[in-house]
C-alpha cells in the first residue's frame, strides 16, 4: 500500500496524535491573565497550528483524489467490510473534511490570539474534537459514527466551558444533559437496527434494509425515525434546536465558530442515513423520513429567522442565524433529488464558512464596544467602523442569498430543485422569507452597531484589533468569496457528489469487494449461522 | 417468554424511573436519571443480541452460540458512558459551585440562597 492509501485513517490519527503530544506536553497552568508568552502555550500553539494545518493539507488530497469519482475504502486491520471497521470517504466525506480543516485552522489561528490562555488544555482538547469531526465523516459504519459523535461532543463539553463563568457552565450543563439524551437515543437506534438487519456498516445496511419484509419493517423504520431525532437534535433541526442559541452564544468566539461545523454533522448524518440507507431502493422502508424532514426543515427556517429578528445580542443572532441557515440546508435535503443534495451541500459549505466568520467577527466587534460589548443597544462608536462594517456586511449579504455572492447560488440551486415539487410552494416562500427577513435582521443589526452611535469619544482599541484576529476572520470571509468565484467547479463537484449517494450499488461495491451481496448474518439470529474456528494445535 | 417479559419489563422499568428523575429540576437528580437511563440502554443493546441461555458469546464448540457483536457495542457504550457520567457530574459539582444553585435553569435563585443562609445557619455560616 502506497502512502496515500492510508490517508482516510490520517485524517483521525492526525488529531489524535497531536491532541496527546500536546497532553503530554502539559499546560501552562490557570493563569489567565499572564499566560500569553508562557513557552508552553507557545509551542502548544505550533504543534496545534502544524497540526491544523496537515489535516487541511490532506483534507485537499482527498478532496482531490475524490474528485474523479473512486471511493476510497480503509479497511482497518484488513478485516473484509461487513466484520471489520471500514472508512470510506467519496465526494460528500471529502468536501466535509475540507470544510472542517479550513474552519478549524481560521478558529484555532483566532485562538491563538489570546482565547487559549483563558483555560487548560484548550489545544488538546480542540485537536480532539477535530478527530471526532473527521471520524465522524470518514467512518463507513453506524456504530462507529456513535462512537465518533461521542469523542466530537466530549470535547465541545469542555470547549463549551472553555474559558469559564457561571452563565457558561450553566448553559454548559444543559448542553452536556440534553446530548447524553440523545446519545441514549442514538443507541438505542442503533441496538433496534442492528437487532433487524444483522449489520452496522452502511453499504450493507443498503443493501440489507431493502430485504426487510413489511411487517418487520415498522421496527426498522422506528429505529430510522429514533435516529432522525438524534441527528436531528445535532442538526438542530426544529423543535430540537432551542438549546442551541444559548449554547453557541455562551461559547467563546473561536469555539462556536468550530461548533458551526458541527451542526453540519447532524445534516451529514441525515443525508447518510435518511437520504441513502432509508432513501430510494429501500424496499418498505423506502423515504421513512420524507414525511417530516420537509415541513420540520421548514419550520427551522421560519424559526431560525424569528429568532435572528429577536435576538439581543450579536452572538445570539449568529446563533439564530445558524438555525436558519440549517432550515434551508435541511429543506433542500427533504427535497430526495441529486439537485436537490448537491445545492444543499454547496449551501452548506458556504453558510458554514459565513457564519463561523460571523462567530468570530462578532467579537471583534463586541471587543471595541467597551461595557456594551455584544448587546444590540446604541453605545459609543467602535474603533475601526469601516473595517468591520465591510466585513459585517459582506457576510450579511452572503448568508443573505444577495447575488453574487455563493450564498446566492445555493439558494438559486435549492429553488431550482424544488422546481415541480408538490412542496415547492412551501420551499419558495420559506427560502425567498428568510432571505428577506435574514437581510432586515443584518441591517437592524449593523445599523446599530455602525451607525446608531451615541456621540463621544471612541473606545479603546482592547484586543478586537488585533491583526491576527483580523486576519483569521478575513480568511473565512474570503474563502467564501472564493466560493462564489470557483461557483462553477464546485457546483460540479457538489453535483458529482450528488449523483455518488445515490448509487447504492457503487457504494456497496466498493465497500463490500465485488459481488456485494448482503453478509451472510441471518435475521432472527439463530445462533447457527456462525462457524467453529479452527482448533489450534500446540500446548493449551 | 418469561425471561424476555422479565428483561423487557425492566429495561421499560428502569427506563421509566430514568425519565421521571430526568424531568426533575436538579442537576443531581439529572445526573442519576441520565445514569439509569444509561443502564436501560446497554441491556437493551444486549438483548438485541436475543436472550440466549447457556450458549456461550465466543465461538467454541459446534452448539448454538450467543450474537458477540452487541455484547461488543455495548462494551463500549459502556466505556463511553463511564467517561461522559464522571465528566457531567464534573461539571454539575463546578457549576453548582460558580452559579450558587444546581437548578438546572439557573433560576429559582433566590429560594436557593435563603437556603443556602439556612443551611450556613446551621451549619455554622463556614462557607463564605
Amino acid at each position: 500500500m502506497s502512502f496515500f492509501d492510508h490517508l482516510p485513517v490520517l485524517t483521525v490519527l492526525l488529531p489524535a496524535l497531536s491532541a496527546v503530544l500536546l497532553l503530554l506536553l502539559g499546560d501552562q497552568g490557570a493563569d489567565v491573565h499572564g499566560g500569553h508568552a508562557h513557552p508552553k502555550l507557545l509551542w502548544a500553539r505550533r504543534i496545534g497550528l502544524v497540526s491544523t494545518a496537515l489535516g487541511l493539507v490532506l483534507a485537499v488530497l482527498l478532496a482531490l483524489g475524490a474528485a474523479d469519482g473512486d471511493l476510497r475504502v480503509y479497511r482497518l486491520g484488513a478485516w473484509p467490510a461487513p466484520y471489520g471497521i471500514a472508512l470510506v470517504v467519496d465526494r460528500l466525506s471529502a468536501s466535509m473534511l475540507l470544510l472542517t480543516s479550513v474552519i478549524a485552522l481560521a478558529a484555532l489561528w483566532y485562538a491563538a490570539g489570546g482565547w487559549d490562555a483563558h483555560g487548560r488544555y484548550f489545544h488538546a482538547i480542540f485537536q480532539f474534537q477535530l478527530m471526532g469531526l473527521n471520524g465522524a465523516f470518514v467512518t463507513g459504519d453506524l456504530f462507529n459514527l456513535f462512537v465518533f459523535f461521542e469523542v466530537l461532543l466530549i470535547a465541545s463539553y469542555v470547549l463549551t466551558v472553555h474559558g469559564q463563568g457561571g452563565p457558561r457552565l450553566r448553559v454548559g450543563l444543559q448542553y452536556v444533559v440534553l446530548n447524553l439524551l440523545a446519545s441514549a437515543l442514538f443507541l438505542i437506534g442503533v441496538a433496534l437496527i442492528y437487532a433487524q438487519t444483522g449489520t452496522l456498516n452502511f453499504a450493507d445496511l443498503a443493501l440489507r434494509v431493502a430485504q426487510v419484509p413489511a411487517p418487520e419493517a415498522a421496527v426498522l423504520q422506528a429505529a430510522a425515525l429514533v435516529l432522525l431525532v438524534v441527528f436531528g437534535f445535532k442538526a438542530a433541526m426544529m423543535p430540537l434546536s432551542l438549546w442551541l442559541p444559548a449554547t453557541y452564544a455562551a461559547a467563546s468566539a473561536p469555539v462556536a465558530a468550530l461548533f458551526a461545523v458541527m451542526t453540519k454533522v447532524g445534516i451529514y448524518a441525515i443525508v447518510r442515513v435518511h437520504g441513502v440507507i432509508f432513501g430510494e431502493g429501500a424496499g418498505d422502508s423506502a423515504f421513512v423520513a420524507r414525511d417530516v424532514l420537509l415541513p420540520l426543515a421548514l419550520a427551522t427556517g421560519v424559526v431560525g429567522v424569528v429568532g435572528v429578528l429577536a435576538a439581543r445580542t450579536l452572538p445570539r443572532l449568529v446563533a439564530w442565524l445558524n438555525v436558519a441557515s440549517i432550515g434551508t440546508v435541511l429543506a433542500a435535503v427533504g427535497l430526495y433529488s441529486p439537485l436537490a443534495w448537491s445545492a444543499a451541500i454547496f449551501y452548506m459549505l458556504n453558510s458554514s464558512l459565513v457564519i463561523a466568520g460571523l462567530f468570530l467577527l462578532s467579537e471583534l466587534v463586541a471587543a471595541q464596544r467597551g461595557d456594551v460589548a455584544d448587546r444590540l443597544v446604541p453605545a459609543l462608536p467602535v474603533a475601526q467602523p469601516a473595517l468591520l462594517g465591510l466585513m459585517l456586511l459582506l457576510a450579511s449579504a452572503s448568508t443573505a442569498g444577495l447575488p453574487p455572492l455563493p450564498g446566492f447560488i445555493g439558494k438559486l440551486m435549492i429553488l431550482e430543485a424544488s422546481l415541480s415539487h408538490s412542496w415547492q410552494a412551501g420551499v419558495w416562500s420559506v427560502v425567498l422569507g428568510v432571505g428577506f427577513l435574514t437581510i432586515i435582521g443584518l441591517a437592524r443589526a449593523g445599523s446599530i452597531l455602525f451607525w446608531q452611535v451615541r456621540p463621544g469619544p471612541q473606545v479603546g482599541l482592547r484586543a478586537g484589533a488585533s491583526p491576527k484576529l483580523l486576519a483569521a476572520t478575513w480568511t473565512l470571509l474570503l474563502a467564501s468569496v472564493a466560493m462564489s468565484v470557483l461557483a462553477a467547479p464546485i457546483e460540479r463537484y457538489t453535483r458529482a457528489a450528488a449523483e455518488q449517494l445515490g448509487d447504492r450499488v457503487a457504494y456497496a461495491r466498493a465497500v463490500l469487494g465485488e459481488g456485494a451481496r448482503p453478509s451472510g448474518t441471518v435475521r432472527p439470529y439463530d445462533g447457527r449461522g456462525a462457524r467453529p474456528p479452527m482448533r489450534k494445535e500446540g500446548p493449551e | 417468554m418469561s425471561m424476555e417479559f422479565l428483561v423487557a419489563t425492566g429495561i421499560g422499568w428502569v427506563t421509566a424511573c430514568a425519565i421521571y428523575l430526568m424531568l426533575r429540576g436538579r442537576s443531581f437528580p439529572v445526573v442519576l436519571g441520565l445514569t439509569l437511563l444509561g443502564y436501560a440502554v446497554n441491556v437493551f443493546i444486549f438483548a438485541m443480541g436475543r436472550l440466549w441461555s447457556a450458549a456461550p458469546p465466543v465461538l467454541l464448540s459446534d452448539a448454538a452460540v450467543a450474537d458477540p457483536l452487541p455484547q461488543a457495542l455495548v462494551l463500549t457504550a459502556i466505556v463511553i458512558g463511564f467517561a461522559t457520567t464522571g465528566f457531567v457530574i464534573e461539571l454539575a459539582l463546578r457549576s453548582r459551585h460558580d452559579n450558587r444553585t444546581d437548578h438546572v435553569d439557573g433560576t429559582h435563585r433566590q429560594a436557593e440562597r435563603d437556603e443556602a443562609h439556612q443551611d450556613e445557619a446551621s451549619i455554622g455560616g463556614h462557607r463564605r
